[in-house]
């Protein structure tokens, strides 16, 4: 079952495009009800580093589709065994959630490059862990197929996520990821190294 | 100064149309509230009490003629004829309009300025010593390692949403005057045994609700190495500092949560993949960004002038104003001039357009067409030549810039509290005001000598009050305005945080407060001893016994918060 999402961009060597033909589903845990916690009288929005994501219920119950699925971390953690198969296919993923640690998956599978794709869920646009994480995949762990952004994903910081290695961009459903597009070019040469433009400005360029 | 080349400019003109689409995605409501919020903070744009407020970056304070110009004409063109001073060196308009804010990024653009990251979470303006490069007691300029830090920060991918604010300030003097130990990081540069350049690196530092002094987390940091070491450091907080309550989510609360032993492991342990990569500096990229400051084509002169010491010795008028403003060089027949922002009835750190051409004017005539802005907030010539000072002093006067109190405690530290600002829980200004008054007796004020009192509208403590060594802070109790005091906060190497002194007061009751503090020294001093000594030596005490005397629990004017 192939899901086609307009939404979805792709850089490619500097281009960034659409992507219409997009096979991965991305799998969730089931709901479950959680306590609303507050502070101060507010919602508390974000989870801890490394906090708790998922009890064994919700890993055992979710389901899994047959083809190119990207898994919870915690389902992936929980249930590796029975996808090995798949694994060698080439049809499974993980995908993070904004607390969760990339050294987790790491120590669960050294070589990342058995996934084609390493998604990473943004739950609010203001949480820039995931740009750390992008980091560490792209410069310590040594991940080079694609890193996908997905959740609350919007134009405003596709040219960060991108510079920080991300490679996919599922755009939030209600913004248009072909306006988006012009993010990509709304700076053109930065100053410091990154995962993208590897090079301080002064070691690309000479300055007066 | 640091001039812009071709990749600087490209890069501020295009913050300026991105920042105008956005602006425009916003009116046109493609973008909501809570998605413009992150990005206008980013360009320094609060939404306040009357107005948006816009924060220009001033980076590490220092400002061309032309620059001051354009500020200037940007307060008569888009604001009410004035802007504000802030205690982070930057430059702050009251009373913008929205939607011309994109044609004020590109005013400030076409004179090498912008507004970028001087607000949101994310690494802010550097600061530094006012005095860089002219200090007789500077073991290093700061002002190259803080324009690269500069470069280095805007629009560092990684850390554009950190958990909370940070703040990095520099210095390179034995005595401090940037205020490195209240910053989330303070780099002190100095040379090590073999001329080597070092820095020093605290980390933690900060006000706000929380007051905490940094703490050293790299005592000999070799310069190449600076900003893979913030990366560390920036990369192990963007992970693990908090996010679920912004009250917790600064680095110092990360600092004292895992202690600073353990956060230096992790930091580290991070560092180990950092160090000699990609961004690790070079003696040639050092140099290329050092010779833009400097030094300029100073004359060969006496180190005494005749018609200066004929003035001083003549005019006392003239004498008190150079025991105040008038600073040591290391250059001799030079002296750097600082011009008060702080006159009785003026909110502390305001300027009007016409002052700040006046300046500008002064730093031709006088000083290099350079200015610096102090986190004390007031305005700075670097390099006035001895035999001018007469005349810049006539001059600064007549426009009511030669305020002969810096130091002294009408030069009050103060942020621009509930009159502007949408964070406040009481006003500051009406406060300072009133303490001015109460002191407008300038021999009274020299009497009293050296003195530091911050004021903060609110705990988030951009006046400073806890390293005040008289500190108010505006706090709110049912509904009122009510002010608590706090005594012995010093800035500098001996920082220390103020300790309360008891209940708070009621506006009009502060500057008597502060009086009868004042008294209590005045009487208890010995010879040499300033108010922040007494302080240290006899404790809060006895100031507490005079303030309260007549006071009994429960009285209305004492509110118990």
């Amino acid at each position: 079952m192939s899901e086609l999402r307009a939404n979805l961009i792709k850089t490619d060597g500097g281009e960034s495009r659409l992507s219409m033909n997009d096979e991965w589903i991305i799998v969730r845990l089931p709901a479950v009800q959680e306590e609303v916690k507050k502070q101060a009288g507010k919602v508390v929005q974000f989870k801890l580093t490394n906090a708790e994501s998922a009890t064994a219920a919700q890993t055992a119950d979710t389901q899994v589709p047959a083809g190119k699925v990207l898994l919870p971390l915690s389902v992936w953690l929980a249930r590796k065994a029975e996808f090995s198969a798949r694994v060698a296919a080439g049809e499974i993923g993980v995908w993070l959630e904004t607390h969760e640690l990339v050294e987790t998956l790491f120590e669960s599978q050294p070589d990342l490059n058995v996934f084609p794709v390493i998604g990473v869920y943004i739950e609010r646009f203001p949480d820039g862990r995931a740009y750390s994480t992008a980091s560490l995949l792209r410069t310590r762990f040594g991940f080079h197929n694609e890193l996908r952004a997905f959740g609350d994903v919007l134009r405003d910081q596709l040219f960060f996520l991108n510079r920080c290695g991300f490679s996919a961009f599922e755009v939030r459903a209600d913004r248009s990821a072909e306006e988006a597009l012009a993010s990509f070019k709304d700076f053109s040469e930065p100053y410091q190294a990154a995962v993208v433009v590897d090079q301080p400005l002064w070691r690309r360029h000479a300055r007066v | 100064m640091y001039k812009y080349d071709e990749y600087d400019t490209r890069i501020v003109r295009e913050r300026v149309a991105q920042y105008r689409d956005q602006t425009l995605r916003y009116l046109a409501g493609e973008l909501s509230d809570d998605e413009f919020r992150p990005l206008r903070l980013q360009n320094g744009l609060y939404i306040q009490r009357l107005a948006p407020m816009l924060r220009v970056a001033i980076p590490y304070g220092l400002l061309g003629s032309n620059q001051l110009r354009k500020l200037a004409h940007i307060a008569r063109e888009y604001d009410h004829d004035y802007a504000h001073f802030s205690t982070r060196q930057n430059l702050q308009y009251n009373w913008p309009e929205l939607p011309r804010v994109p044609d004020i990024l590109e005013e400030l653009a076409s004179v090498e300025m912008h507004a970028i990251q001087t607000s949101g979470n994310c690494i802010r303006n550097i600061t530094t010593d006012q005095f860089a490069g002219v200090a007789p007691d500077e073991v290093v300029d700061p002002r190259p390692l803080a324009e690269i830090l500069r470069q280095w920060s805007t629009f560092h991918p990684e850390f554009a949403l950190l958990p909370r604010k940070f703040k990095i300030a520099v210095s390179g003097t034995t005595n401090d005057r940037a205020v490195v130990q209240m910053h989330d990081i303070g780099m002190e540069f100095y040379r090590g045994s073999d001329n080597a350049l070092l820095i020093k690196v605290w980390v933690g530092g900060g006000l706000g609700r929380t007051p905490i002094l940094g703490e050293v987390i790299n005592d000999a940091l070799p310069w190449q190495h600076a900003l893979t070491y913030c990366e560390a450091i920036l990369r192990t907080y963007n992970r693990w500092g908090r996010r679920d309550n912004s009250y917790k989510a600064r680095i110092k609360i990360l600092v004292k949560a895992l202690g600073i032993e353990e956060f230096r492991r992790q930091v580290d342990a991070e560092w180990a993949h950092h160090k000699d990569g990609a961004n690790t500096l070079t003696q040639a990229e050092l140099a290329r960004v050092a010779k833009h400051f400097d030094a300029p084509a100073y004359e060969s002169l006496d180190a005494g002038d005749a018609g200066f010491d004929e003035k001083l010795a003549n005019d006392k008028a003239f004498a008190n104003w150079v025991k105040r403003c008038v600073h040591a060089h290391k250059v001799p027949g030079y002296r750097a001039v600082t011009l008060s922002l702080k006159p009785t009835g003026i909110a502390p750190g305001d300027a009007t357009s016409d002052q700040m051409d006046i300046v500008a004017n002064f730093a031709d005539q006088y000083s290099f067409s350079e200015i610096r802005v102090s986190h004390e907030q007031n305005l700075i010539l670097a390099d006035v030549k001895l035999g001018d000072l007469y005349a810049l002093w006539q001059t600064a006067r007549a426009a009511g810039l030669a305020t002969p109190n810096i130091g002294l405690i009408t030069d009050i530290i103060c942020c621009p509290g509930g009159d502007f600002c949408s964070l406040a829980n009481a006003k500051s200004i009406p406060i300072a005001e009133a303490i001015q008054r109460q002191f407008d007796d300038l021999d009274y004020q020299h009497d009293i000598g050296e003195m530091e009192i911050n004021i903060s509208g609110c705990m988030n403590a951009c006046g400073h009050h806890h390293v005040g060594h008289i500190g108010v802070l505006g706090v709110d109790k049912d509904g009122s305005e009510w002010y608590q005091v706090s005594i012995g906060g010093k800035q500098g190497n001996d920082a220390s945080l103020g300790s309360v002194i008891g209940p708070s007061f009621a506006a009009d009751e502060v500057a008597g407060v502060v009086q009868r503090l004042i008294d209590v020294y005045v009487e208890s001093r010995t010879l040499e001893e300033r108010f922040i000594d007494t302080v240290r030596r006899l404790g809060v005490a006895p100031f507490k016994a005079r303030v309260y005397a007549d006071r009994q629990p429960g009285k209305r004017e004492v509110a118990n918060v």
